[in-house]
């Protein structure tokens, strides 16, 4: 089974949502990056999974379908994210009117 | 365990409290009463066995370690109630409900220090630090706070997902398809690239959730912009709850190739000592300063996880208690003060000699100063650190920064008593709050003449 490929993407994937966490300023840009570096997880587990399946080593098929649980508790993780992250969000842009991250530098001072 | 049930139940009792209390006293009353039951729970766990038995399929396996820190952790948060509880009602309408999402952060300080398995990790640092997002927030009226929130939130998001793609990795790094660490521990399987990255991608996140040197640019904002109730929670059991979850993985999971992170861990250290330190000396905000130093504390802390004999981990544990009690103390004075900069202490000597007074312990706690805990907390950890080869230099440059943190806690103290008092407001701290600072720098100096109250216990 090819489970470079979906490695391949994967980090791809997730190179593309560091980069945009790193280098976008509009908050909800972000948030959505950081969804995106969970997506790529979420992917490479599934296929992690196949691949431990097909292997002989892993005796039952229980353990090996850990990995594909483990997605299920990473898309709780991530709806947990966006609410948590638009409320913060929102409350933000009630009081400054921008949703850009550059304020955040303010409180250095 | 007994802890996991009992601080989700309270939570969802404080939480649906808010719609039954009118009196905005009655809350705080109820959430003392809670982490009273949960430190009584904790301790009975701790000696006679769990109460309540969950069917986890050893996903969660209590240690007496973590028990132990546990109960450092709830004593810690009944001091913060103590202390500044009554901030809360000050900043919004909503007091059951803030009561109630510490207790959620309970949970996850409960489950972070008694995982076997990665998912429980990840799910004990989230439940952890998810509350601590809208507690962040609490002060809904202020920019700044809102500014501290949203900080917070993107950063640990940011970071929750190198963690999350790390233990993929070292999912399908692993040969038997597990995420129990037992599993997983290195020895067992062969060290593969896979492992390796996935390794250093959540050493990266951990640092974070523990703010280590190159990953704490967070720290001093977060703290800086919430009330002091919440950057007290969040320096003292945050911080060390994650701290605990870092040990526990590294002395388990990687313990068998400490030769591969040892570089990356000693990197951390250094960065922490000196960045926490030499920052802290040029802040003027007293809050600020106790964020830097948290950072040198972290590196201090970090050290302990090198040494693999059983008086680090004793070192460990009472560095842990020692720089809890002092940090919730200093932000219980910081709560008390109208003004936390530097000019704001000057002759509280004068002004208000008990407050001073319990300062004075803390601030000497937290140099490390003989008899007091934070003395022999550091003492134990370099004694363990001095049996490792090579080592000498880390020894020197730590005992170095001692010094220099001395310079900046001093400072505080000189104000204290060699200046002259500039506002006349302040008043001395009388009833329940002196019997807590009695109580917190009773322990501290108790500590550091007879640690073995303590670390005997974790042999229990």
């Amino acid at each position: 089974m090819l489970t470079q490929w979906y490695v391949i993407l994967s980090v791809v994937l997730f190179s593309i949502g560091v980069m945009g966490v790193l280098t976008r300023r509009n908050a909800i840009v972000v948030l959505l990056c950081i969804q995106l570096m969970l997506g790529a997880s979420a992917l490479l587990l599934t296929a992690f999974s196949k691949m431990h399946l097909s292997h002989a080593h892993v005796f039952s098929g229980e353990q090996a379908s850990q990995g594909q649980i483990f997605v299920l508790f990473i898309i709780v993780i991530a709806a947990i994210q966006v609410v948590t992250g638009l409320t913060i969000i929102l409350s933000f842009y009630k009081k400054t009117h921008s949703l850009d991250i550059n304020f955040l530098n303010r409180l250095k001072n | 365990m007994n802890a996991i049930v009992i601080s989700a139940f309270w939570g969802i009792l404080m939480m649906l409290g808010g719609v039954v209390f009118k009196n905005k006293y009655h809350p705080k009353y109820l959430a003392i009463t809670g982490v009273i039951v949960l430190i009584a729970l904790n301790l009975l766990e701790f000696f006679t066995g769990p109460l309540i038995e969950l069917p986890v399929f050893d996903m969660l396996k209590t240690s007496s370690f973590g028990l132990h820190f546990n109960t450092i952790a709830f004593t810690a948060t009944l001091f913060i109630l103590l202390l500044n509880g009554k901030e809360f009602k000050e900043l919004g309408l909503h007091v059951s409900e803030y009561f109630g999402l510490i207790f959620f952060a309970l949970i996850g300080v409960a489950i972070a220090t008694s995982y076997n398995t990665l998912l429980l990790l990840l799910l004990g640092i989230e439940l952890m630090v998810v509350p601590l997002y809208f507690l962040t927030g609490i002060n809904y009226g202020n920019l700044k706070n809102s500014e501290a929130s949203l900080k917070f939130f993107l950063t640990g998001a940011f970071f929750s997902a190198v963690i999350i793609m790390g233990i993929t990795l070292i999912y399908g790094g692993n040969q038997l398809g597990s995420f129990y660490i037992n599993f997983i521990a290195l020895g067992k399987t062969d060290v593969n690239p896979l492992i390796m990255a996935g390794m250093i991608l959540m050493l990266v996140g951990m640092a974070f959730k523990v703010s280590a040197a190159p990953f704490h640019f967070w720290a001093p904002d977060v703290y800086d912009g919430t009330p002091s109730v919440i950057s007290s929670f969040l320096s003292t059991i945050m911080q060390t709850a994650a701290f605990v979850a870092f040990f526990r993985l590294f002395k388990t999971t990687f313990g068998q190739i400490q030769h591969e992170w040892q570089l990356l861990i000693i990197i951390l250290i250094v960065a922490s000592l000196l960045i926490g330190n030499i920052t802290s000396v040029f802040q003027q905000s007293v809050k600020r300063m106790l964020a830097y130093s948290a950072i040198a504390h972290m590196g201090f802390l970090l050290m302990g996880i090198l040494p693999s004999t059983d008086l680090a981990t004793e070192g460990v544990i009472l560095y842990i208690a020692a720089y809890t009690l002092a940090t919730l103390g200093m932000y219980g004075v910081i709560g008390r003060m109208q003004d936390y900069t530097l000019e704001g202490f000057n002759g509280l000597g004068k002004k208000a000699p008990r407050l001073a007074f319990f300062t004075t312990i803390f601030l000497l706690s937290l140099t490390g100063i003989p008899l007091t805990a934070g003395f022999l907390g550091k003492f134990y950890i370099l004694l363990q650190v001095a049996t490792l080869e090579g080592m000498e230099w880390l020894i020197l440059l730590s005992v170095l920064n001692i010094v220099l943190a001395a310079v900046y806690y001093f400072r505080i103290i000189r104000a204290m008593y060699f200046r002259p008092v500039t506002d006349e407001e302040r008043g001395d701290v009388k009833g329940i709050p002196l019997l807590i600072f009695g109580i917190i720098a009773l322990l501290t100096v108790l500590l550091g003449i007879m640690p073995d109250i303590l670390t005997s216990w974790i042999y229990y």
